[in-house]
């Protein structure tokens, strides 16, 4: 649980072998994905450091795919025994008789790519422990207000390494480090939460751009806010959206209908529409596993396809979705490098990595002076969409009014809904700022990292859930 | 895919058994064997076959409280576990209340006796479970013109063993099975689509009912065709018990022992007081065999039990297990859980359910007279706050007009606090329904509730 184990996951000459025995009894393409995972949490409470704690993970999960049919086994015993008695366990799901084709292994694997500053295995855990109480002693200090702190630091460094009957050889060094601050406010009008939470793919380096302290003031000031909030408003407003803070509305609203996968089982209301206007032009959005070190960067993705760049939006017209391999191979394409997974335990699925919408012309300040009337978002709290009917919905965690071109009075938490294509096409102000948001995207029950990123912007009408009358 | 099960029991009495002297150590280990089928089109999309197991220890020297884990039963990697969660006591902050749980808090509650495993869940034929995904699919597509097909149709089963013991005397092990099998259909109409889901649970194969599982999807799907949204009002509510379901689990967050300790409640300085209508009585029974939580123990191998939690509208209990209880002065409830063994035990209900009032849900309609039936909410995580109880939620479902569904609804919210449904909970439904997951639901009118729209 050190930062010292860099050797192979799996020797190549027992992967080539797997390989054999997973195709042995038919199919068109078995691939071998090895991880091993290791991290560190540490979490203050009502300010105590609880408690530390450590894990390790390790294991293989073989897939065997023919036609539409995938067959999967995990193991975690990574002996070239336990991979065999997977690999057949796999190949029993797909059995055709005959043997499919394994292709030669290149000698060594493509990536990983560059390696984490400060691997957390590295760091002494007191290090870890002291940025804890910083940030509770920041959180307290801001007001009397604030009754309770929570601060979590959390590491993880995941190697994989993935190999596949066409040949495909590559691996991965993937390191993770977030941090956490939790504030509960008290007042008149009861018990408020705010939260702030960066994270970055990257090692304990993450510390020299994210101060723990500014990170509990941004948590603390969001509770605090809530305290002389007035309820929300309900029915239909102009929303803008603050730089960051909205970029969940586009994984939601659109990124998730744009993975193959849904398309391809016609559960998307974005299928056939690659060339159609689907936005308005001001929206360009991108999805990049490349971007900087972002919450979703990586070198491969989780079936050895190199992460890539890849325009979905342009200017309003939608121009591809996005694609994991055996999607790809059954459309006769490239994948996207979109494929991903949460563990070895899992088949890798569509999934999107860093997802933003590309900054525009408008100076972020005009567009609220030119909003009569409407809901200023600073902070979102996750959603989730029907992709098959675009419906979606977005927690507001800290929002204001904007009356008379003005930002006002905060206003309680409320659900924002929308239907996708509509609110793409509703998008009338985009501004020349940006910033970025890192999240869990979940998907058929696998969490992985994702950010999402925007520009300030305007969508004309959003339904905004509150109580206010 | 290995032909005998680990000994768990050994495993973890063998990590027990090394306790250094003044120090407190448990081990937690658990083991599945899981098949999960998917399909789509009339084949297979895929077949998973899988075994897991891991182990997670908890350490206490001097009040400090370390965790580690492994997701292995590997000899080997298990080994090293103690130490590592050794050394990270280290660096925890000293507590009084960190005592492991004893042999004496886990005395003096008989341990129920529950039949939650089935052998033929582990000797079921993969075939046999492809061909009942198979024919979910086919019933769910057959049974009306306008469902144009299925977003997804899953089968799955697990067999789960797991084990406790402790340094100080606790020892626990218990075992169990679970099937299900789910269906999302989707209709349309023209360019619109509507998308409703339906699924059966049970111990094995042959408990489940996979023409129900695709009617009720198909019911929910095509009733919502044509949905759109309504103007901005204020409405009486009547919840589908799935959507009450999911509500109880903002009342299990908030009767939360460790929320309590930390002032993160709405149910804050209320034990004792009314905090709902006098028709409300909530328990936590993990003892009931019929909920897919029941477990004779807890996470930390304490006997679970009937925990009465709302009786008669007024709060009367909250859940606590071995910390959080020794922090509140109050004795441990068995209600420790946790997410598996990478991390230490929570607190959490596993059974919620409400006590079922006299009426059936057609005469709940008609009580209702004009309000809104909510069939499925969205947003349940980011739009509700279990410590101020504030609530907005994304909602489909149908209009109610003189007692009958009318007009199906969808693109609006529906937003109150949970103190606020609470007290204003008119009728809570005779139809109790063991679902999956942590509660059970029933039909529940909410006097009045902000309906934002068009």
């Amino acid at each position: 649980m050190d930062g010292r184990d860099d050797g192979p996951l799996i020797d190549r000459d027992v992967i080539e072998r797997t390989l054999g025995v997973a195709l042995a009894r038919g199919g068109d393409f078995a691939e071998v994905f090895a991880e091993d995972r290791a991290g560190v949490t540490a979490r203050l409470d009502d300010g105590r450091v609880e408690e530390l704690s450590s894990g390790r993970s390790r294991g293989v999960g073989i897939r065997v795919v023919r036609g539409e049919t995938t067959g999967f086994a995990h193991t975690a015993d990574c002996s070239p025994a336990g991979l065999a008695a997977a690999g057949a366990a796999a190949a029993a799901a797909t059995e055709s008789g005959g043997a499919g084709r394994v292709a030669a292994l290149p000698d060594r694997p493509v990536g990983p790519g560059p390696r984490a500053g400060l691997l957390p295995g590295t760091v002494a855990k007191d290090a870890k422990v002291a940025l804890l109480e910083r940030a509770d002693a920041a959180a307290r200090a801001r007001s009397g207000s604030i009754r309770q702190v929570s601060a979590a630091y959390a590491d993880g460094r995941r190697r994989i390494l993935v190999a596949n009957s066409d040949g495909v050889f590559a691996e991965d060094d993937q390191v993770r480090t977030r941090f956490t601050v939790t504030c509960v406010a008290e007042g008149d009008t009861g018990l408020h939460t705010g939260t702030e939470s960066p994270g970055r793919t990257v090692g304990f380096e993450l510390f020299d751009d994210v101060d723990p302290e500014e990170v509990a003031r941004v948590a603390a000031d969001r509770a605090l806010a809530l305290l002389r909030a007035r309820p929300a408003p309900s029915g239909r407003l102009p929303v803008v959206l603050k730089r960051g803070a909205g970029g969940v509305l586009f994984h939601e609203a659109c990124g998730h209908g744009l993975e193959a996968d849904l398309v391809r089982r016609d559960a998307s209301v974005f299928r056939g529409r690659v060339g159609e206007m689907v936005a308005s032009p001001l929206v360009t959005l991108v999805d990049d596993g490349t971007y900087g070190r972002e919450w979703g960067t990586f070198a491969v993705d989780d079936e050895g396809t190199p992460a890539r760049r890849n325009v979905l939006i342009d200017q309003g017209v939608l121009t591809d979705y996005i694609w994991d391999l055996v999607r790809a191979r059954a459309a006769g394409r490239p994948s996207s490098g979109n494929g991903r997974r949460e563990t070895y335990r899992h088949l890798p699925m569509v999934r999107m990595t860093n997802t933003y919408l590309v900054a525009g012309a408008d100076d972020p300040s005009d567009i609220i002076a030119d909003t009569e009337h409407g809901l200023y978002c600073a902070a979102l709290g996750g959603g989730q969409v029907n992709t098959a009917t675009g419906d979606f919905v977005f927690g507001v965690t800290e929002a204001y009014l904007i009356e008379h071109g003005e930002i006002t009075e905060p206003v309680r938490a409320a659900q924002l809904i929308g239907n996708g294509p509509e609110t793409l096409r509703l998008v009338d102000a985009v501004g020349n700022d940006f910033d970025t948001w890192a999240g869990t995207c979940g998907k058929d029950g696998q969490g992985v990292p994702v950010s999402a990123g925007q520009p300030t912007l305007r969508v004309a009408e959003l339904t905004v859930g509150g109580t206010a009358s | 895919m290995s032909e005998a099960p680990p000994d768990l029991d050994a495993i973890v009495a063998a990590i027990a058994d090394r306790a250094a002297p003044g120090e407190q150590v448990e081990a937690y280990a658990n083991h599945a064997v899981e098949t999960d089928v998917k399909v789509h089109g009339g084949s297979v999309a895929e077949l998973t076959v899988a075994e897991s197991g891991g182990v997670g220890v908890r350490v206490v020297v001097g009040g400090r409280l370390g965790y580690a884990w492994v997701g292995s039963l590997a000899p080997d990697l298990v080994a090293g576990v103690l130490d590592e969660a050794r050394d990270n006591a280290r660096f925890a902050a000293p507590d009084e209340h960190n005592d492991l749980p004893t042999a004496a808090d886990a005395a003096g509650v008989a341990v129920a006796a529950l039949d939650l495993w089935r052998d033929e869940c582990t000797t079921v034929p993969t075939a046999e479970k492809v061909a009942l995904a198979l024919a979910l699919e086919r019933i769910a597509t057959g049974l009306d013109p306008r469902v144009r097909g299925v977003e997804s149709v899953h089968y799955g089963d697990a067999a789960a063993r797991s084990a406790v013991a402790s340094s100080l005397g606790v020892r626990a092990s218990s075992r169990r099975t679970v099937s299900s099998c789910s269906v999302s259909a989707l209709a349309g109409e023209g360019d619109a689509t509507r998308t409703g889901s339906g699924f059966s649970v049970g111990r094995t194969l042959a408990e489940l009912d996979p023409d129900r599982a695709a009617h009720d999807a198909v019911t929910r799907a095509t009733r919502l065709l044509g949905a759109a949204p309504v103007s901005s009002r204020r409405v009486p509510v009547v919840f589908d018990p799935l959507v009450t379901r999911s509500l109880l689990g903002i009342l299990g967050a908030a009767v939360n022992g460790e929320a309590m300790n930390k002032g993160r409640s709405m149910f804050l300085g209320r034990l004792d007081q009314p905090v709902a209508a006098a028709s409300v009585t909530l328990v936590d029974d993990p003892t009931d065999a019929r909920a897919s939580g029941a477990a004779p123990y807890d996470a930390e191998g304490i006997p679970t039990r009937r925990n009465p939690l709302i009786t008669d509208g007024v709060l009367c209990g909250v859940l606590h297990n071995t910390a959080t209880a020794r922090r509140a002065g109050v004795a441990t409830t068995g209600s420790a859980v946790r997410a598996g063994y990478a991390s230490p035990p929570g607190v959490g209900a596993r059974a919620l359910a409400l006590a079922p009032g006299p009426r059936s849900p057609d005469e709940i309609l008609r009580i209702a007279g004009d309000a809104f039936f909510v069939q499925s909410v969205s947003g349940l995580h980011s739009g509700t706050n279990p410590v101020s109880g504030d609530l907005s939620l994304g909602a489909e479902g149908l209009l109610i007009r003189d007692g009958e569904l009318a007009d199906p609804v969808r693109g609006v919210t529906i937003a109150s606090t949970v103190p606020r449904m609470l007290r204003d909970v008119v009728e809570v439904g005779s139809d109790l329904t063991w679902l999956p997951g942590a509660a059970a639901g029933l039909t529940l009118l909410v006097g009045e509730m902000a309906l934002s729209g068009a």
